[in-house]
């Protein structure tokens, strides 16, 4: 019976696509619109033909479901080196212009291929992690086999469409403009839709877990989901043009739409990339230790600090602007405060190898994580003190701000992800051990100098160029030209270029090893059978 | 007769702060409540349990794997 209502309900969508593809009022939308009548023909026909077939055997809720993490770990590595191959090329673009090929204006630009890549870093990458290590993880720590059953295949399939959609969009210039949330308004409903499958799947396998507690990997894991659907709800309110046409127009305006912005872009940070990652972290050096975290009540206080606080920091983002003082003030004290659960968090992780140190010299995966709960704790002190207004009149503006968000996205986030998939691929694919454990270190390597090229190189051209713009004369005239900045940065955005070449290739490096693992690796011993426990 | 701003701005540095300061310092205080160290230590040990396959009931759970 269901199978016929998916064939009723993708049929309506390729009929309804079509005429969509037919009324368009913008290039974009067509494209858009035939993309999905594609997709939804294609599923149409794969539906039809498992209709009125045997049904397999009911599914055994004594495994857990792990196609759907399989595919995740792929995909999370897939969509991080294409994010870094973005990301690399238009650091490029920017230290040498003519990488912006006059044949692919309008496509190739730096305009179109910036939220390209930070899209792709942060919700293809970032996110599959997300779904993969949630899908993992809660499996693990409920020891219950996840809920839903189809729908968690729907979610996965479902938010790399979003990532299609999302990235198709970008170089065909569909964007509301609201940083980190371009997506136009039809994108924002698709995500919305597989974004609360997700959050059943999750909810639903944390009800039936036979665990009596839910450990502390999960609440991070639930706050990141729950905190994610609000803010990308609220941040795209929006009214379409035309029910046939991309474009949108904003329901907030002025100050309030900016604040909206920036509570949600600052809380994406907050949530996505730190609060989802930690319930990674929470989990994954326990396991790669092989100790339980250091301290299980700090673990719960900086999950309630972090919630507590993490909510109000957004006005830092609008120092000096038409944004009351008081709500900038606000925003400024909460960051600071931050930095004490973010310590707390960081200190919990790296404690957790107290008297298992010595695997960091033969261990180079738990070196690995090691290394981003240390980047952690370097973004999360420089955070802080880049929201301070008068250090904040300095760095705002500047790149600064872009090393900043790099030392913690490729450290922090990166570094974890690395260290998550050298984990999951021989535990997923029953392989003995990964194919290479050299190769690991060459990636460990590549993409730790990178990082430091990367955040070094911004650090100078961010305070030189802060400086530089705020130098006056003898009779305050301004002495430097914007120009002028952008002629002294060239050295160091060539450093930076070389450090994503360098995080690029580490990356390369971890796929190909990944790979192998599959391919050549020793298989497992079978698993233990249920032996007793005494 | 004050304007909305005005009214939810006040409430929000006041009452607000008060309750969620409250809130947030009743769940440090349950968390550090003596015999919590037990419970936790138990709970801490959960990812090393189940790794290859789900519990059969929730009792067995803690039975079979106690280490």
């Amino acid at each position: 019976m269901l199978d016929y209502v998916k064939l009723l309900i993708l049929g309506l969508v390729v009929i309804s696509a079509a005429i969509a593809a037919n009324y368009a009022r913008d290039v974009g939308y067509m494209v858009h619109a035939i993309i999905v009548m594609i997709t939804a023909a294609g599923l149409f026909l794969w539906q039809l033909r498992r209709t009125d077939e045997p049904v397999p055997a009911a599914v055994l809720q004594t495994e857990y479901m792990d196609g759907p993490v399989r595919w995740g770990a792929i995909l999370t590595a897939f969509w991080g080196v294409v994010g870094f191959l973005v990301g690399t090329f238009i650091a490029f673009q920017l230290a040498y212009p003519q990488l912006n090929f006059e044949w692919a204006q309008g496509y190739l630009n730096f305009g179109r291929l910036r939220p390209l890549h930070t899209s792709a870093v942060i919700f293809a990458f970032a996110g599959n992690a997300l779904i993969t290590a949630s899908f993992y993880i809660v499996q693990r720590t409920t020891a219950a086999r996840l809920w839903g059953g189809g729908l968690v295949w729907f979610v996965l399939w479902g938010y790399q469409f979003f990532i299609v959609l999302a990235a198709t969009g970008y170089l065909m210039g569909i964007t509301q403009g609201l940083e980190y949330a371009e997506p136009e308004w039809y994108v924002d409903i698709w995500l919305t839709i597989v974004w609360v499958a997700f959050l059943a799947v999750f909810m639903g396998t944390l009800i039936k877990r036979k665990e009596p507690h839910i450990y502390v990997a999960n609440w991070f894991l639930l706050s990141f989901i729950v905190t994610v659907a609000m803010l990308h709800v609220i941040n795209n309110m929006s009214v379409p043009v035309s029910i046939f046409g991309s474009r949108s127009v904003q329901v907030m305006a002025g100050v309030q739409s900016a604040m909206t912005q920036w509570w949600y872009g600052h809380n994406a940070v907050g949530f996505l990339l730190t609060a989802g990652f930690l319930g990674m972290m929470y989990y994954f050096i326990p396991k790669q230790a092989e100790r339980p975290v250091y301290s299980y009540k700090l673990s719960i206080i900086h999950f309630w600090a972090l919630i507590f606080l993490y909510i109000w920091a957004g006005p830092h983002h609008l120092h000096y602007t038409a944004l009351p003082d008081w709500a900038q003030t606000l925003g400024m004290v909460f960051s600071v405060v931050l930095w004490m659960p973010s310590w707390g968090g960081m200190i919990n992780g790296l404690m957790t190898l107290s008297g298992a140190w010595d695997k960091l010299r033969t261990d180079p995966v738990l070196r690995m994580m090691v290394t981003s709960v240390a980047f952690y704790g370097m973004s999360t002190f420089e955070g802080p003190m880049m929201s301070i207004r008068s250090v904040n009149s300095l760095s705002h503006y500047t790149d600064w701000t872009i090393g900043h968000v790099h030392s913690g996205a490729l450290g922090w986030n990166g570094m974890i992800t690395f260290g998550m998939l050298y984990y999951l691929f021989p535990k997923l694919w029953s392989r003995e051990r990964l194919y290479s454990l050299r190769l690991v270190s060459w990636h460990y390597w590549l993409a730790t100098i990178g990082i430091v090229l990367y955040a070094a190189s911004m650090w100078v051209t961010g305070i030189m160029e802060g400086l530089m713009w705020r130098e006056v004369d003898a009779q305050g005239f301004l002495v430097n030209s914007f120009a002028d900045t952008v002629a002294a940065k060239f050295p160091m955005y060539v450093v930076r270029g070389l450090g994503g070449l360098m995080f690029l290739a580490g990356g390369l490096i971890m796929a190909y090893n990944l790979w192998m693992t599959v391919r050549k690796g020793v298989a497992a011993a079978p698993a233990r059978a249920a032996a007793p426990a005494e | 007769m004050e304007d909305t701003y005005t009214i939810m701005r006040v409430f929000a540095g006041s009452w607000g702060l008060l309750f969620m300061f409250t809130v947030f310092i009743i769940v440090i205080l349950f968390v550090l409540r003596p015999g919590s160290g037990r419970l936790y230590k138990d709970t801490a040990n959960i990812p090393f349990r189940h790794d290859d396959k789900p519990a059969r009931s929730p009792a067995a759970s803690q039975k079979t794997e106690a280490r």
